[in-house]
């Protein structure tokens, strides 16, 4: 690929961040116009903020990745992340939209009422957060390198720098109206190359390239055979669940004016994340016909960046690219920039008493930490890796949130109890998983340990509940009404008018 | 043979990671040992001495929220370690809160007994001493033969010479020394009953404050808007029942009774109501402009606690301002934190002035200032007052931080 594509796609797409980060969206109103109940954030809008945060480097390029790897069995990614959202709707947005606390910790504290449950929320919202920035960097990295020849370091780097300079300087601070304009541009970046490269290839039959001989587009999968049927429960299981813990995306749910609109925001979600998804599956199965020696070489999660250039010949291909390397870095910052935020917000609250200067410590540190990982380990598949992190969030914080909010017994013991459990089992099957030889027979149960961490982090939670029923907070029937009773409109309108 | 080879590696991280976890143990369990070894020094009798204290400042801690059943029972764990008796019992004037025992006095007998064992001491405020005869015995579910029990030690709490509850104790034999010792952890629980309802009615006379500091419209807004009012119904009736209207909503929203708080959103609302008003009065010579980011309007704030610092801004900033003057309101989301600024660019005052006015020490304008930063210290503490920076013919900027997470307060 020709390098002044990565380059100028890379330095509009940051230079973009960087000034809107710095300036905002400066939007004044007089007072003639001005009426609180218009300006309270659209659910529309809302839902478009919450996809591009959602939407990271494992759906942009990990989803066709793996496609190009493993055919069809890889679909189960993009129907785990959009059902997450379903979970979330059901069980969780609502509530915690009235519970008024606006990070787990808070949340943890004010259910619990106990600092040391908040601590170790704190904890394992920062290790979620680390663990889930990792891989957008690896993807960063992935982007730079497959298209300006330049090292790895340099797209993780730029990534780090640019999401701590807006952060710091109070810019990109869940804003709104940056994050939902995110999402439409990856999902434009996406979907026009994607159109061009449908239209060349049914297009006239002499021109579209030839398929390569002997290519299954979609090799059957069977995931009720043999071992991958355990595997898909597994990932099931972690992809449903973890999205409920997710850092980022629960502060989203206060520009929601109320519980009524939380769940429309996650209705119009699930809609945006469906048609989104379309997109990485035209660009695997389009990978498997024309580039199918990136998954021997190794990278597969390059697909999405090299294939219009492949199948587009010329200046229009150039430009399909560009489009493409410009909405995954916007991926890559965007959701980088919203979990620097949580984690900044989580670690400054906690350990540096809340001062602005606290935070903006806590950003850069925030975003150094996964760094250092992210130069140390090897890029894992995209999608892969993200789904541990689903796996672990799925096994700590989840317990912790839906029976929190749905069952009134949980005291804090039991909750810190579960969380501890579900953190040690996912995180030392997560590590020894990575170690394990390939014909292990407990391979499986390392690589996709949600099956059986979520279980026991759930049953440690209920039963050390239980077995302490003096430690239930004072205060539970009063926030338990809370969660649960609707709330009154923000802003009532005017009944003669 | 690669898995060889790897099961071979796994073996050696976790062998690693076993001695890595060893070697950190140990070092901790020794700097634990060192650095608590300064407690063996001291003599026998100071032992005790700081073992009683020490008994003494847990009880304490316990006791913080007056008489209550889950304080109540670790207090007297201490306590009957400190007494050295068979069981106590901490009561209040109607129930029995807490019973510690050992051996054949572990178990907690009925409220109902305990406090007939309790009654006479809690009616005349003096120190009981009861036999425990078969009766008593049998009603306590204490073994009818047992040496180790004779006599029970009744002794009042008191606030103000008020008795409010009692500690009774279990013992061998009533020694005086004994009853001595009951009377002083007695008067002792009662001294740290009087901390805890001093601080408790501490905490009541902080919400007293600030119910009483809750803001009220201003009586010149009232005055000014219904002249400004009249002077429409002639030559513009739609334009003053219109105002009417408002009028009435503002009024309806700051009369309100329930709840010392609001949403950002609500309060804005209000601002909104009140700034038509003022602009039928000033016409073009107000300006207003609002930046308010959506993520924080749903934060809670003391009630009527912008509109004043709006109001400030107009009459004491623009009313003695020739010409147009611009009133700028900002919300921004500043992580934890939501801060909201009120600018104007009229007339401003001497920064000496105002830190008067702040501090209490001058009457007359600005009041309404002054009552908003009080309350919001109050509320959020010290930290949380209002920022304001301005000198004279330099305009206003006031400046409201306030924490976006309020667990405690219901808007």
């Amino acid at each position: 690929m020709n390098p002044a594509i990565g380059y100028s796609a890379l330095i509009l797409v940051s230079l973009t961040t960087t000034i809107i980060g710095f300036y905002g969206l400066r939007i004044s109103r007089t007072t003639s116009d001005f009426y609180v109940a218009s300006r309270t954030v659209r659910p529309w809008w809302n839902a478009s903020a919450i996809g591009g945060e959602y939407l990271s480097a494992a759906s942009f390029l990990g989803i066709a990745g793996l496609i190009v790897v493993s055919g069809i069995d890889a679909l189960w990614f993009p129907i785990g992340y959009t059902a997450g959202y379903l979970m979330l709707l059901f069980f969780v947005a609502a509530p915690l939209r009235r519970s008024g606390a606006y990070t787990i910790p808070d949340f943890a504290q004010a259910r619990l009422e106990s600092t040391t449950a908040r601590s170790i929320t704190s904890l394992l919202v920062v290790v979620v957060g680390w663990f889930y920035i990792v891989p957008q960097l690896h993807g960063a990295a992935l982007t730079i390198r497959t298209t300006t020849g330049l090292p790895s370091w340099v797209g993780a780097g730029v990534v780090v720098v640019i999401v701590c300079l807006t952060v710091v300087t109070g810019g990109m601070r869940s804003i709104t109206f940056v994050q939902a304009f995110q999402f439409w541009l990856k999902l434009t970046a996406l979907a026009v190359p994607a159109v061009f490269m449908l239209l060349v290839v049914t297009g006239d039959p002499d021109a579209a390239p030839a398929v390569p001989a002997a290519v299954e587009l979609f090799p059957p999968a069977d995931p009720f055979t043999g071992g991958s049927t355990y595997q898909t429960l597994s990932l099931m299981i972690a992809l449903l669940f973890g999205t409920l813990g997710l850092p980022h995306v629960l502060v989203r749910f206060y520009t929601n004016p109320d519980g009524t609109a939380a769940r429309r925001t996650t209705l119009i979600v699930l809609g945006l994340l469906s048609v989104f998804y379309l997109f990485p599956t035209i660009y695997g199965v389009l990978g498997r016909a024309y580039l199918p020696e990136l998954a021997a070489a190794g990278y597969p999660d390059a697909t999405v960046l090299l294939l219009p250039g492949r199948l587009i010949g010329g200046v229009g291909g150039d430009m399909l690219s560009a489009l493409v390397v410009a909405g995954a870095f916007a991926a890559f910052l965007s959701t980088t920039s919203g979990l620097v935020v949580s984690l900044a917000g989580v670690i400054s609250q906690d350990v540096m008493g809340g001062s602005v200067r606290g935070f903006r410590i806590a950003a850069v540190f925030a975003a150094v930490v996964p760094f250092g990982v992210a130069m140390m380990t090897d890029s894992l598949a995209l999608a892969g890796s993200v789904g541990l992190v689903f796996a672990f969030t799925a096994s700590t914080i989840c317990p912790l949130l839906l029976l929190g909010i749905w069952w009134r017994g949980l005291t804090d013991a039991g909750a810190i109890a579960g969380m501890l459990t579900g953190g040690v089992l996912c995180g030392t099957a997560i590590l020894a998983g990575a170690q394990i030889g390939a014909d292990s027979p407990w391979r499986d149960m390392l690589t996709q340990p949600a099956a059986w961490t979520v279980p026991a982090a759930f049953l440690v939670t209920i039963i050390v509940s239980k077995a302490t029923p003096h430690r239930r907070s004072s205060t539970v029937a009063r926030f338990m009404s809370k969660l649960h009773v609707p709330e009154r409109p923000l802003a009532v309108d005017n009944p003669r008018k | 043979m690669s898995s060889a080879a790897l099961s071979d590696s796994t073996l050696l991280l976790i062998m690693a990671i076993a001695a890595v976890v060893a070697a950190i143990a140990i070092v901790a369990a020794i700097g634990f040992r060192l650095s608590r070894s300064h407690r063996e020094l001291g003599t026998e009798a100071e032992h005790a001495t700081f073992a009683a204290l020490h008994s003494a400042a847990v009880a304490g801690e316990q006791l913080r929220n007056g008489l209550e059943p889950a304080g109540a029972l670790k207090a007297s764990k201490q306590l009957r370690a400190l007494l050295n008796c068979a069981a106590f019992a901490m009561t209040d004037d109607a129930r029995l809160l807490a019973w510690d025992g050992s051996g054949t006095a572990a178990k907690q007998p009925e409220s109902a007994v305990v406090m007939k064992l309790a009654a006479k001491a809690l009616s005349n405020g003096r120190t009981q001493v009861a036999t425990l005869d078969s009766s008593l015995r049998v009603a306590l579910g204490l073994p009818l033969h047992d040496n180790d029990l004779k006599a029970a030690v009744i002794s009042p709490l008191k606030i103000d010479s008020r008795a409010v509850g009692a500690v009774i104790i279990l013992s061998k034999s009533p020694t005086a020394g004994l009853i001595r010792a009951t009377n002083e952890v007695a008067a002792w629980v009662s001294a740290q009953l009087e901390i805890a309802e001093l601080s408790s009615s501490r905490t009541l006379l902080a919400e007293a404050e600030v119910k009483a500091l809750r803001a009220q419209i201003s009586p010149h807004f009232i005055y000014n808007s219904l002249n400004a009012i009249a002077s429409f119904i002639n030559t513009d009736p739609q334009r003053a029942r219109d105002l009417v209207v408002e009028f009435a909503d503002f009024t309806r929203y700051s009369f309100r009774r329930h709840g010392d708080f609001t949403t950002l959103a609500e309060e804005l609302r209000c601002i909104d109501r009140y700034l038509l008003l003022e602009n039928a009065r000033f016409g073009d010579r107000l300006q207003v402009s609002l930046q308010i980011a959506p993520e924080v309007l749903s934060t809670v704030i003391p009630f009527l606690s912008l509109q004043p610092l709006v109001e400030n801004a107009v009459r004491h900033g623009l009313e003695a301002k020739v010409g147009k003057g611009l009133v700028q309101i900002c919300a921004r989301d500043r992580g934890a934190y939501t801060e909201v600024t009120i600018e104007d660019d009229g007339v401003g005052m001497d920064p000496e002035q105002l830190r008067l006015v702040l501090a209490g020490q001058q009457e007359g304008h600005h009041v309404g200032l002054r009552n908003v930063d009080a309350r919001l210290r109050q509320v959020y503490g010290e930290e949380h007052g209002l920022t304001v920076d301005t000198g004279v013919g330099h305009g206003m900027l006031i400046t409201m931080t306030v924490p976006k997470n309020q667990p405690d307060h219901d808007a």
